[in-house]
Formats: structure tokens, sequence, C-alpha cells
């Protein structure tokens, strides 16, 4: 439909950007589905949730799932746990991943290139074959089933080590000659001078490490003991894999859920977007 | 960088060493591992859940990644036009990247429920009913879960599309069009040759990508109806963590580690070569 909108135009006129975008917005739409449903399900009361035949828009609206997701499953103790897991992997993995990040691209060491080699090595490792070894380890000094224990793992990761190696890379390196002709030291120069430089790459590479662990199932899934000590998407499972729940209740919960990654997403969208740009022109 | 060396040698290269141990061993975490030899990796061969499991992962790989990356490509073509909301819909066809997939998963089973799920009743209304319902049909669950597999990562293969299409110049579109070529033929000869980096690395990320499916099979079918959906990872769950085989699990974890690896050397190689070419 919309190659023979183009065939016939020579230059895009209003009506032609006007067509294209209520087909572009309906698409949109049918893609949101089943996140628009889960915010208008969140609402419904619960009559409303299971009626048949079933329908997308509420009839009337209810704050009471809200209200008694807190108490129906330990709620509150899922969203503390996430937070401190995906927010403390985020923040270590910034730090750890830019100062090694920007070891491999600017300073000299030896063993440096061993380094880089292990780093492009652990990059194509899937994760899982490290699970069970992992675990046990965890295990024998006592973090098994723990938040440190499902966090410390994670403090630093290939991906973001080659991600901030590959931005620095692309700096300019006049700042730092002048700073280092100046008498600055190099961890001076790094915390001054490219950190502030690197904000937009750490905001990126932040988002990244804060959805994907907030988000993530199964890491959490093996390392909590019980949905007391999980995070929302492993607690949610587990909950919904033992009890009977009501659907609208656990959209509400979902809706909580989803939330905060997409509040941050919205906030951040350019530079998150322009990064993911980036990593494929590597 | 002392630390991060640290983290990565203890939590990173000695599990991958230790996995590697453990696959020739017979161990279930109460007594100590006992070596077997390749025992584990014998019985692998023959086992038929783990040939289930294999197929299943292929499958899902091999109909999702293509669906996947075209989609992709025909959305960063479509949305690379100027048109009215434009960023709307590219933050929309985003989104599913960004939120959890175990949580929407719970949005998508309700969906596609069989008595009362919304997807379900409007697929009846256009003449698909199912006999069983989506997720509990052994014939259906497999498309099932492999639509959500789509929906989720369609819109970040898009983006880096879209960066791709913004790298082509203007002028050779321009040109071709002063030239009489058709829109078929323009992105038959500039936009398919030109993206052909950019469709070899979305390809190969994709591919990675589905190898590692889970959460939405986790949450949404347990790997059922009748082993219908269990696909390696969940294989390896199932077996690690819940038959607390942990040998024979790693052994199956590393059936995964070699296609995963296999898969990223084929990309670094491709890309190594470009590289030198240029």
């Amino acid at each position: 439909m919309a190659s023979t909108i183009t065939a016939t135009r020579s230059r895009p006129d209003f009506v032609h950007r006007l067509l294209l975008g209520v087909g572009g917005i309906v698409l949109g739409l049918a893609i949101l589905l089943p996140i628009i449903w889960m915010v208008f399900t969140a609402f419904k009361p619960e009559a409303d949730v299971v009626q048949y035949p079933p329908a997308l828009f509420p009839r009337s609206l209810t704050l009471q799932h809200f209200a008694d997701i807190w108490d129906a499953i330990p709620f509150a103790r899922l969203y503390g746990n996430t937070i401190v897991f995906a927010g403390g992997v985020t923040i270590f993995s910034l730090l750890f991943d830019s100062m090694t990040g920007y070891a491999l691209a600017r300073l000299e060491f030896r063993g440096k290139n061993v380094v880089f080699v292990l780093i492009m090595i652990l990059l194509m490792v899937p994760f899982q074959v490290t699970l069970i070894p992992l675990y046990d380890l965890l295990g024998s000094i006592g973090l098994a089933g723990t938040l440190p224990g499902m966090i410390v793992p994670r403090m630093t990761n290939a991906f973001g080590i080659f991600f901030m190696r590959q931005f620095y890379l692309s700096l300019p390196r006049d700042l730092e000659e002048a700073a280092r002709v100046d008498g600055a030291s190099e961890w001076r120069i790094f915390s001054r001078i490219i950190t502030p430089l690197a904000r937009p790459a750490l905001l990126t590479l932040g988002l990244f490490h804060f959805q994907y662990n907030w988000n993530d199932l199964l890491w959490p899934l093996i390392m909590s003991k019980d949905i007391e000590g999980a995070t929302l998407p492993a607690g949610l499972s587990m909950f919904v894999g033992q009890h009977v729940v009501e659907y609208g209740l656990l959209m509400a919960g979902s809706v909580l859920a989803l939330m905060p990654v997409v509040i941050f997403f919205l906030v951040i969208q350019k530079s998150f977007v322009a990064g993911i740009a980036t990593t494929g022109m590597k | 960088m002392a630390p991060s060396l640290l983290i990565i040698g203890v939590f990173m290269v000695w599990p991958l060493v230790q996995s590697a141990y453990l696959s020739f061993t017979e161990y279930n975490r109460i007594q100590a591992a006992r070596w077997v030899g390749v025992h584990n990796y014998v019985e692998l061969v023959q086992d038929e859940q783990v040939w289930n499991a294999l197929g299943n992962t292929a499958v899902y790989a091999v109909v999702v990644t293509p669906i996947t990356v075209l989609l992709a490509l025909a959305f960063a073509i479509f949305l690379n036009r100027p048109m009215v909301g434009r960023e709307f819909v590219r933050t929309a066809i985003f989104m599913p990247f960004i939120v959890s997939m175990a949580i929407i998963s719970f949005a998508w089973s309700f969906l596609l429920d069989a008595n009362i799920g919304l997807v379900t009743y409007w697929l009846g209304q256009v003449g698909f009913v199912t006999e069983q319902g989506w997720l509990t049909d052994p014939q259906l669950a497999m498309p099932a879960v492999m639509l959500v597999g789509v929906w989720k990562s369609v819109g970040f293969y898009m983006v880096m599309y879209l960066a791709g299409l913004q790298s082509i110049p203007t002028e050779l579109y321009e040109a071709a069009r002063v030239d009489g070529a058709s829109a078929w033929s323009r992105f038959r000869h500039i936009t398919w040759p030109l993206l052909a980096n950019q469709t070899m690395l979305v390809s190969i990320m994709a591919a990675i990508a589905t190898i590692q499916v889970f959460d939405q099979i986790y949450v949404m079918t347990r790997g059922g109806p009748f082993f219908s959906t269990e696909t390696l990872v969940m294989l390896i769950y199932r077996v690690g963590f819940q038959d607390l085989r942990l040998g024979y699990g790693s052994a199956v974890s590393w059936v995964l580690m070699i296609l995963v690896f296999g898969l990223s050397m084929l990309q670094f190689g491709y890309f190594r070569k470009r590289a030198v070419t240029y």
C-alpha cells in the first residue's frame, strides 16, 4: 500500500504524510495492544475482566487492584528487591565497565592484549553455561539465594567493557594530553575530564544494564530461595505458578512493575536509540 | 580495572571452566562430583528430550529470525519517510523491547486464553477458531510463543536498520529515480546491497538471541503442552535446577555454548573480513 502511494508522488506533501502517518499510527497501536490492554485491565473491576465476549475498553474504572496488590502478594518486597538488584548492578557496572574500558582504550600496560582477547571471547559466551557452577560458587561463600549474591557476579560484564572501550576510542585525545602536560594524574584525568564527556555513553549503557536486570527472569529465578527474595519478574512468575491470581490484580502489579523502566526509557530515549545505532556500527 | 578483572575471573571465567569439568561428571550437589568421562555426552546424543529441545530451538530460531529481520527492515523503510506522528510510531514499535518479557507474557497469556482471551476472540471473529486454545494446543503453542518473540524484538532491530538507512546518500535514490527505476528496483539495487552489513549483523544477533529463548516460554507454557515448546535453555533449567542433575545439565549447556559461540565466531569473522577489504 505504502509503495503505490510513493510511486505516484514526486515530492512529499502534507496529505501524503498524513496518510502514511495514519497507517503508521494504526501499526503502532496494534503493536502496543498488549501494553494498552494491560493498563485498561488493571483498572477494570474483576467482573469486567472475565466477561464474555471480552472487550478492550473498560466499562467502569476502579483503583481497587492497585490498592489490593500490596497485601495479596509481598509486592513491596519484590519492588524493593528489584530496585536494589537492578540499581546496584547498574551503578557498579557503570563504574567498573568505564574504568576497564578506559584502561583498554587509553592506557598501556602489560597483558593488555590478553585482557582484550579475553573480553572478546566472553562476549561470545552465553551466560546460561556458567549458571550451574556459578550458583555452587555463590553457595560455597554463603551468597546463594541472597541479593548480594545476585548482584556481585553482574557488577561488570564483557559487553559493558567493550561498549565503553569503543566510546573512549572515539574521543579525541587532545584534552587528556593537555591535562597530562599540566601534570594531572591519570585518575584525575579519568574522573574530571573523561567521565563528564562520557555522559551520553554512560546514560545509554546505564539504561541497558538497568532494563536488562530489572527485566531479567532466569538469573533471579535461580537465585531466589522464595518469593520474598525474588525480583518482580521472577517473583510474579513464581506466584502465578503456585496460586490462582485474579487477572486484574496481576495486571495492576504488572503495570507498576513495568513503569520505572518505561519512564527511564522515555526520559533518555534519544541518546539510548543513538547508542543502539552506534553499537551496530562497530 | 583490577576489580573488573577479579569479577570477570571469579564469576565468569572460573564457572566456565568449572562447567566444562562438571559436564564430565555426575553431580547432584549432595555428593561430590564423580568423574564419568564422556558418559553425559553419550547419553545426550541418545536422549530424546535433548533432541526434542534442540529441534524446538532450531524451529524457533529458523522461523523467528528471518521474520523478525524482514519485518524490522520493512518497518525501518516505512518509518524512514517523512510522515505525521513518526516519532510516536517508532517509539511504539520499540516499546516491547524495553518492557520485561516475563511480565508482558502474563498479558499475552491472558490475551491468548482459550475462553476469554481478547486476541483469541478477535481471531475467532475473523474465522480462526481454535479447538483447545493457543497455549494448550501442542500444534499452536509454538506459533504463539514465536509471535511474542517477534513482537518483542522487532523494534530493536528496526532501530539498527534505521541507522543503516540514514547512512545511504539520498543522491543515489534521486539518480535512480531520474533513470526511471521503480520502487522495487531501487530497493533491490540500492537499499538491499548497501544494507548487507546491517542485515548480516542483525541476523546473527537475532539468531543468537533466539537460540537462548526462555522468558516467554517459561511464563506462558512452562515448555508444554507435552514438551512442544521446551527449548534448550528450558531443558537446562529443568535438568539442572529442578531435577538437580548438575553434571548432565552442564553437558546440555555446552550444546548451547557451541551453538552460540559458533554463530558469534561467524559474525566476528565476517566483520573482520569486511574491515580488511574496505
